[in-house]
């Protein structure tokens, strides 16, 4: 069989495949230095800087996918841990409920989240409250980092070398499981930096201005901005994308999906 | 030593239920109240009127409005999942041909992760900026005396909404895709190959059955993701297209005078769509599992 005639086709659909991936980035950039007309140059930036509401919106933004972050960890680490641990036979349960977030679409969630919970005001009135979906949303992601994580481990000879040196169970899971978690751990914080900066249903929904909802309601206004802020967003999706596969080399480098639609 | 005189080394191996509720509680109660009670309480909504029991606004789905959103956001997710597997699938297996220069395939892997994560507004921005009606592309191709949205094409339609979405589906399906491809065993195409098999044979007889669970599974996925997409047609056509997500927003905005009974109904009817679509997977899984030992 000749070897070398099928390397032409793979060539042409990859340069193709290819054109359509970087053609839009391209234009976007481009269109965010148009200035009207034959000019070009930096004005939209220019504007963008001294908008007090970017930086507000960039930064409630990166505040939640912290207070995400934790939350998401917080609940779910002593759960794969005993499932891993000690309750085998639950795995069923949790593979069911890390799915459920798929079954029920982000703006199927956020209706039933506004007719159940309609107070009080210090827990759905600040934008604090959007951790509360942002934890279910990247729980598919978190569990998975955490279970592949966690079966790599020995957790049944960690738990009694601890014990054995009087560790208690804050030590143990503190200071003996999670720092052997590391490469896991950061896997799943990129991932869920990359879904809340992204995440516009519910922010848009339950009227937070979070970075997604400001690009939004610049694009209304100046394209131009519009296409400067996708430049930016597409760039800390790169980033956080870009530490995940880094920080996941070492263990098995396994890319993750997710992200706001 | 005497047995006395180990330390408690198997408390924990050996500690019962209560650890057991200790540890997982916080977990189960999140998700119960968070995401099942949520999702209870559209069911309670959709089902209970002023007097009791009802089944209007379940009813209502069948309305015309609702029954074209219902269509669109089907036919849509259907076409952008088609797009996906195809593309995506080609993209995987061109990659890892065999003699493709190194630095491709991290290439690809890097560049699939973050667009299969760029989706929502920015993506539909970015579309906007490129073949909008004053898009880059549109008015480039005006010059040279093309005219786009002349000759019918609009980037606010099913179709273009397809083009969009193929952004994060085709890298979805390189990603979900890759594992099972390097299962196939080269041997096996060099075994079918000695036997007298033809490409065509090869596919049709072995690769494709092989491959067959997880493009039905990478099918499903991709389906689901284009039929939740809420930001990026939100954003790109306002309304143009009536889509459910879209539909279900207008309602919980208040943009558009319908009870809020109406919009748990219509929530209910797409996790309706998505439990159907998961349950025509797991028959045929099963189906599948029969023959393919995995």
């Amino acid at each position: 069989m000749n070897r070398r005639t099928p390397r032409l086709i793979p060539g042409l659909g990859l340069g193709i495949v290819g054109i359509y991936f970087i053609t839009p980035l391209l234009a976007t950039g481009v269109f965010s230095l148009w200035e009207g007309g034959d000019r070009y140059g930096l004005s939209a930036y220019a504007a963008l800087i001294h908008q007090p509401k970017l930086w507000q919106s960039l930064g409630l933004s990166i505040r939640l996918a912290i207070e995400t972050i934790l939350v998401g960890l917080v609940v779910l680490v002593p759960a794969v841990f005993w499932l891993n641990l000690r309750v085998q036979r639950l795995r069923p349960l949790f593979d069911f409920l890390s799915v459920l977030p798929f079954v029920v679409p982000p703006i199927a969630l956020v209706a039933g989240m506004t007719t159940l919970y309609t107070g009080p005001d210090w827990f759905v009135g600040t934008a604090n409250y959007l951790v509360v979906p942002y934890v279910i949303l990247a729980l598919p992601y978190t569990y998975r980092a955490l279970d592949v994580g966690m079966r790599a481990l020995d957790l049944k000879t960690l738990t009694e070398a601890s014990q054995s040196l009087g560790a208690g169970w804050f030590t143990l899971i503190f200071r003996v499981v999670v720092p052997n978690l590391t490469t896991a751990l950061i896997g799943a914080a990129l991932l869920t930096i990359a879904i809340v900066m992204g995440e516009f249903t519910f922010a848009n929904i339950l009227l937070f201005n979070t970075f997604a909802v400001y690009i939004d309601y610049i694009g209304q206004t100046s394209a131009t901005e519009a296409s400067a802020l996708t430049l930016l967003s597409f760039l800390i999706t790169w980033l956080a994308m870009l530490g995940v596969l880094v920080t996941g080399r070492s263990g098995r480098g396994q890319v993750q999906i997710g992200g706001a639609r | 030593m005497s047995p006395e005189a180990i330390p408690p080394a198997g408390r924990i191996a050996r500690s019962g239920g209560w650890f057991t509720i200790a540890f997982m509680a916080p977990f189960l109660l999140y998700v119960t109240a968070f995401l099942i009670l949520p999702t209870l309480m559209l069911l309670a909504t959709a089902f209970l009127g002023k007097h009791g029991l009802t089944l209007h606004y379940v009813r209502s789905l069948g309305e015309g409005q609702t029954v074209v959103a219902f269509r669109n956001s089907i036919e849509l997710s259907a076409m952008a999942a088609f797009v996906g597997i195809v593309v995506g699938g080609l993209t995987a297996y061109f990659v890892l041909l065999p003699g493709m220069p190194r630095g491709l395939r991290s290439l690809v892997t890097t560049f699939g992760a973050v667009a299969a994560n760029f989706a929502g507004v920015p993506l539909a921005f970015a579309f906007i900026a490129t073949l909008g009606s004053l898009g880059i592309i549109t008015v480039w191709l005006k010059l040279i005396g093309i005219n786009l949205y002349g000759s019918g094409f609009t980037l606010y339609s099913l179709p273009g909404l397809v083009l969009v979405y193929a952004y994060f589906q085709i890298p979805l399906m390189v990603i979900v895709i890759t594992p099972a491809l390097e299962a196939l065993r080269r041997e096996w195409r060099e075994a079918a190959e000695n036997l007298g098999a033809s490409a065509w044979d090869y596919w049709r007889h072995v690769g494709l059955p092989i491959l067959l669970p997880s493009l039905l599974s990478a099918y499903i996925l991709l389906f689901g993701n284009a039929f939740s997409a809420y930001a990026t047609p939100y954003a790109l056509t306002s309304g143009i297209v009536a889509l459910v997500p879209v539909a279900i927003s207008n309602v919980l905005s208040g943009n558009v005078m319908v009870s809020q009974q109406t919009g748990a109904a219509l929530a209910l009817g797409m996790i309706g769509v998505m439990v159907v679509v998961m349950g025509i997977y797991a028959l045929i899984a099963r189906r599948v599992g029969r023959w393919v030992k995995r």
